[in-house]
C-alpha cells in the first residue's frame, strides 16, 4: 500500500523573520540533480526580498545579541539536536544536491551536527578568549570586550550545500549577530531544509534569514545595503567579488574576502570565522572611593 | 585709588631656539634623506602666523616605487629574519630618544600644527614614546598573544596618517607594525609632515636599519600612490571617513589588509546625577582639546533635561576663562586651526547650524590677525537631524541636545552613522555599564573623557572604520592570521 502512495511534496520557501513566504515577486527557479532531473521549484528572491530579510535581521539583531552567552549556547546546542533528528533527511538532501554517495553525505551531516556543538560551547568563551582587561596609566578599570558586529550578510558556500552552509552561519550568529543569508545557487535544498531546523530551534525569528535565488541578482544589493553591517563574501562568484568588495565600502561593512577555493569544510576550524564579526568596545571605568 | 585689578597673565612662551629647523627637506628612505626622482615640492606652514616653516618634498610614483622597494628589501633580508629580542631593543631605543628630545619634538609639533604647547609637551609627545616603550615590549612575546605561536608578520605597510596628531598617529601606526616584524612606508599629512621627518631622524640615531621605516612626504596623490602600490601587504589609514571610502574600493579585490580609523560624531551623555564639575571639565576637554581636530571628540553633548540650562550656563562660564592665541605659550588652551582649508570647512558648517535655526554662542575673545582662528563655539537647540548634530566638524564646535531618559540617550547616541567614541556622566556604577553597554562605540570614557593609553585598544563600529590599535588587539592589524 505504502508503494503506491502519492507523496506530498515540499513547497521551498524563503526564511524570513521567522516565516516561511514566497518570493513577493512569485518567482521561482527549476533546481535539478546533477543528471538534469527535476527536483523542485524553488523561490526566486527578489531584491524586496533582500531589504525585507535585512528588516527582519535588524529588529531581531539586538535582543539576540542581549541575550545570555550561556542561552544563545543553548539555542545552538538545539539547533544540533535537531539537526541530529533529521539526519537522514539531510543525507538523502545532500546526495540529491551534491551528487556525492551516502557515505560522504553521512559525514558532511555528521559533522554539520558536530561544528553546531562546537560553536555552541564558544557562546560563553570567546569573550574571554577575545577580551582583556587592560593595565591604563590612571585610575581606570580599563577592559576591551567584543561585540556583534550587527547585522551580517553571508553569501554561503556555492558547493557545501549544507556542511558549508552550518559552517558560516554558526560563527556568524554564536556571538549576536544576525544574518541574511543567501544558499547555495544551485544546491538550495538543504539550506530551505535547514531554515526548517532554526524555526524548530528556539532561535528568534530573524536572527537568520535564508534567501535563495540567483546570487548575482542578490548579492549586490545586500553589498550596498547602508543598514548591513558586513559581509561573508565566501560563496561569492569569482567575477563578482570585486565589484561586492567595492559596493560594501559604501558604509564602511566589514568585508570577510572570499577564499581562493571553497575550503575543505571537513576541517575543525578555528575562531576566526567567528572573530570576524565582532567589534571590539574598550570602557574606561573610573575608579574612585 | 587702584583702578580695576586685571588679573591677565604674562606672556609665557616656550622658547623655539630648540628647534633646529632646515629650510628644505628630502624623503627619508632607506636610511638616508634623499632628493625625489619625480617629486616636486611645497611649504610647509605655522597655522598661527602663517610663516613658512620649510620646503618639503611631494614624493612622486617613482619615489614611492623606491620607498617600497626598500621596505620590501629591509623587510625580507634585515627587519623579519631578526629576532623578536632584537627588534625589541630597536624600538626600546626609540622610545627613548623620543623622550631625550621631547621637548625639541612638542615645540616643533606646535609651530607645524598649531597645537598648543601644553598639549604637545604633556600628551602628544609622552604617549607617542609610551606606544613605542609598549610596543617595543610585545616584539618578542609575540606567541603568547593569542594568535598562535609564531605568528607571521604582513610585510610591508603602507601607512597614511592625519595633521591632528603628527608624531602621536605615527607612533601608533609604527611601533606595532615594527614590533610584528613589519616594515613601513610612512605617510605624514600635507600640512605636518615636520615631526615624521624628526622621527625619521630620530631612526637614523637610533641605527634602526635602513628601509625599516620610510618617511615620504606629500599630499592626496602621494598617499594614493602608496596605498594602490602593488608591493605593499597592508594599508593602515587614519583620516576621514570620505577618503577612507575611497581606499576601501581601491583595495577591493586585492589581497592586501586594510585597517581605517576614521570620523566621528561623539556623544557625551551627561546624567542629572553626574558630578558637574567634572563634568563641565570633560566636557570642555571632551570638544576643545586639539582645537576639537580629534576624530573621537565630544561633539555632541547630550545632557538631561532637566540640568540643562544648568550645565550650559556652567559650560559658557568656562569657556570665557579659555586663553586663545600663540600655541608656543604655556598658558594657552586654544591654539590655531591648522590649516585655511580646514578653517573654511569649520566656518561653512557652522553657518549651516545657523541656518538651521540652533542658538550660536562664543566667548568674547580676540582673534590673532594671521593665522588660522576659530573661537570654542558652542550651538543649543540643536535638533538631531541637523547636520551639525550628524556630520564631523572636526573644530572646536559643539552642539548641544538633551533627553529625557536614558533610552532616550542611547537612541540619540547611536543616531549616526559614525561610532568611534562616547562619553557617559554620572556618580552610578551600574548606569555607567549599561550605558557603556548600549553604546555602538568602539571607545566608551566614563567621567572623562579623550583619555588615551598604549595599552588600551583603540578604533571605531560602523562608519568609523575597522581594526583596533593600542593594546594586545592592535597587534592583529599587523600579523598574517
Amino acid at each position: 500500500m505504502s508503494d503506491s502512495r502519492i507523496e506530498v511534496r515540499k513547497t521551498y520557501k524563503l526564511y524570513i523573520g521567522g516565516m516561511f513566504p514566497r518570493s513577493e515577486s512569485g518567482r521561482t527557479f527549476v533546481v535539478s540533480d546533477e543528471r538534469g532531473a527535476f527536483l523542485a521549484n524553488v523561490a526566486l528572491a527578489s531584491r524586496k526580498d533582500v531589504r525585507d530579510a535585512v528588516a527582519a535581521a535588524r529588529r531581531a539583531q539586538s535582543r539576540w545579541a542581549g541575550a545570555t552567552a550561556y542561552n544563545r549556547g543553548q539555542v545552538l546546542y538545539r539547533i544540533a539536536e535537531m539537526l541530529e533528528d533529521r539526519r537522514a533527511q539531510f543525507v538523502e538532501l545532500v546526495v540529491l544536491s551534491e551528487a556525492v554517495s551516502a557515505r560522504i553525505a553521512r559525514a558532511c551531516v555528521d559533522t554539520a551536527v558536530d561544528r553546531l556543538v562546537w560553536y555552541a560551547g564558544w557562546a560563553d568563551k570567546f569573550a574571554q578568549v577575545a577580551g582583556s582587561s587592560n593595565p591604563v596609566a590612571g585610575p581606570y578599570f580599563n577592559f576591551s570586550i567584543p561585540e556583534a558586529t550587527g547585522v551580517v550578510a553571508v553569501l554561503a558556500p556555492q558547493a557545501s550545500s549544507l556542511l558549508g552552509l552550518v559552517s558560516v552561519v554558526a560563527p556568524a550568529v554564536v556571538t549576536g549577530n544576525a544574518v541574511v543569508v543567501v544558499a547555495s545557487e544551485l544546491r538550495p535544498l538543504p539550506a530551505v531544509t535547514l531554515a526548517e531546523v532554526l524555526a524548530s530551534s528556539d532561535l528568534p525569528g530573524g536572527v537568520v534569514n535564508l534567501l535563495t535565488g540567483r546570487v548575482g541578482e542578490l548579492s549586490p544589493v545586500l553589498a550596498a545595503h547602508r543598514d548591513v553591517d558586513a559581509m561573508d563574501l565566501c560563496g561569492a562568484p569569482a567575477a563578482l567579488a570585486t565589484d561586492l568588495e567595492r559596493a560594501a565600502a559604501t558604509n564602511v561593512k566589514r568585508v570577510l574576502r572570499p577564499p581562493l577555493a571553497e575550503p575543505d569544510w571537513m576541517e575543525l576550524p578555528t575562531p576566526s570565522r567567528m572573530l570576524a564579526f565582532v567589534e571590539t568596545k574598550t570602557v574606561w571605568h573610573p575608579i574612585g572611593i | 585709588m587702584l583702578g580695576p585689578m586685571t588679573w591677565d597673565y604674562a606672556p609665557a612662551p616656550e622658547s623655539r631656539a630648540i628647534v633646529e629647523l632646515r629650510p628644505s627637506y628630502g624623503l627619508f628612505i632607506d636610511g638616508e634623506f634623499i632628493d625625489p626622482l619625480d617629486g616636486t615640492s611645497f611649504k610647509t606652514v605655522n597655522p598661527a602666523d602663517e610663516e613658512v616653516l620649510a620646503e618639503v618634498t611631494a614624493a612622486g610614483p617613482r619615489d614611492v616605487d623606491r620607498a617600497v622597494a626598500a621596505a620590501r628589501r629591509a623587510q625580507v633580508e634585515v627587519w623579519g629574519p631578526m629576532s623578536g629580542a632584537e627588534r625589541a631593543k630597536y624600538l626600546f631605543r626609540v622610545a627613548r630618544i623620543l623622550q631625550e628630545r621631547a621637548r625639541e619634538l612638542a615645540v616643533l609639533e606646535s609651530l607645524d600644527n598649531g597645537k598648543p604647547i601644553r598639549e604637545s609637551r604633556d600628551i602628544d609627545v609622552p604617549l607617542a614614546a609610551a606606544y613605542f616603550f609598549y610596543y617595543a615590549g610585545w616584539a618578542d612575546k609575540l606567541g603568547y598573544a593569542g594568535f598562535g605561536s609564531d605568528p607571521p608578520p604582513l610585510g610591508v605597510a603602507g601607512q597614511v596618517i592625519p595633521w591632528n596628531f603628527p608624531l602621536l598617529m605615527a607612533a601608533w601606526k609604527l611601533a606595532p607594525a615594527l614590533a610584528t616584524g613589519n616594515t613601513s612606508v610612512l605617510k605624514p599629512a600635507e600640512t605636518t609632515p615636520l615631526s615624521a621627518l624628526l622621527l625619521a631622524e630620530i631612526c637614523q640615531q637610533a641605527d634602526l636599519p635602513p628601509g625599516v621605516v620610510n618617511v615620504i612626504t606629500g599630499a592626496g596623490a602621494t598617499g594614493e600612490a602608496l596605498v594602490t602600490h602593488s608591493g605593499i601587504d597592508k594599508v593602515a589609514f587614519t583620516g576621514s571617513t570620505e577618503v577612507g571610502k575611497g581606499i576601501q574600493r581601491a583595495l577591493a579585490g586585492t589581497r592586501k589588509r586594510l585597517t581605517l580609523e576614521l570620523g566621528g560624531k561623539g556623544a557625551n551623555v551627561v546624567f542629572d546625577d553626574a558630578p558637574l564639575d567634572e563634568a563641565v571639565e570633560g566636557i570642555v576637554n571632551g570638544i576643545f582639546f586639539n582645537q576639537g581636530h580629534v576624530c573621537c571628540a565630544g561633539s555632541r553633548l547630550l545632557v538631561q533635561e532637566s540640568i540643562a540650562s544648568e550645565v550650559v550656563d556652567r559650560l559658557k562660564r568656562r569657556l570665557a576663562t579659555l586663553r586663545l592665541g600663540d600655541p608656543l605659550d604655556k598658558n594657552t588652551d586654544i591654539g590655531a586651526i591648522n590649516s585655511a582649508e580646514q578653517l573654511d570647512k569649520i566656518n561653512d558648517l557652522a553657518a549651516t547650524g545657523e541656518q538651521e535655526g540652533a542658538q550660536r554662542w562664543a566667548p568674547s575673545c580676540t582673534l590673532p590677525g594671521r593665522g588660522f582662528w576659530f573661537p570654542p563655539t558652542v550651538f543649543t537647540g540643536v535638533s538631531p537631524s541637523y547636520r551639525i548634530a550628524r556630520e564631523e566638524i572636526f573644530g572646536p564646535v559643539l552642539s548641544v541636545l538633551t533627553f529625557r531618559t536614558p533610552e532616550e540617550a542611547v537612541m540619540k547616541a547611536n543616531n549616526v552613522p559614525y561610532g568611534l567614541s562616547a562619553g557617559i556622566w554620572t556618580e552610578k556604577g551600574s548606569r555607567i555599564l549599561w550605558m557603556a553597554g548600549q553604546m555602538r562605540a568602539g571607545v566608551v570614557w566614563a567621567n572623562t573623557f579623550n583619555r588615551f593609553d598604549p595599552a588600551s585598544p583603540f578604533g571605531g563600529y560602523r562608519e568609523s572604520g575597522f581594526g583596533r590599535e593600542g593594546g594586545r588587539h592592535g597587534l592583529e592589524a599587523y600579523l598574517d592570521v
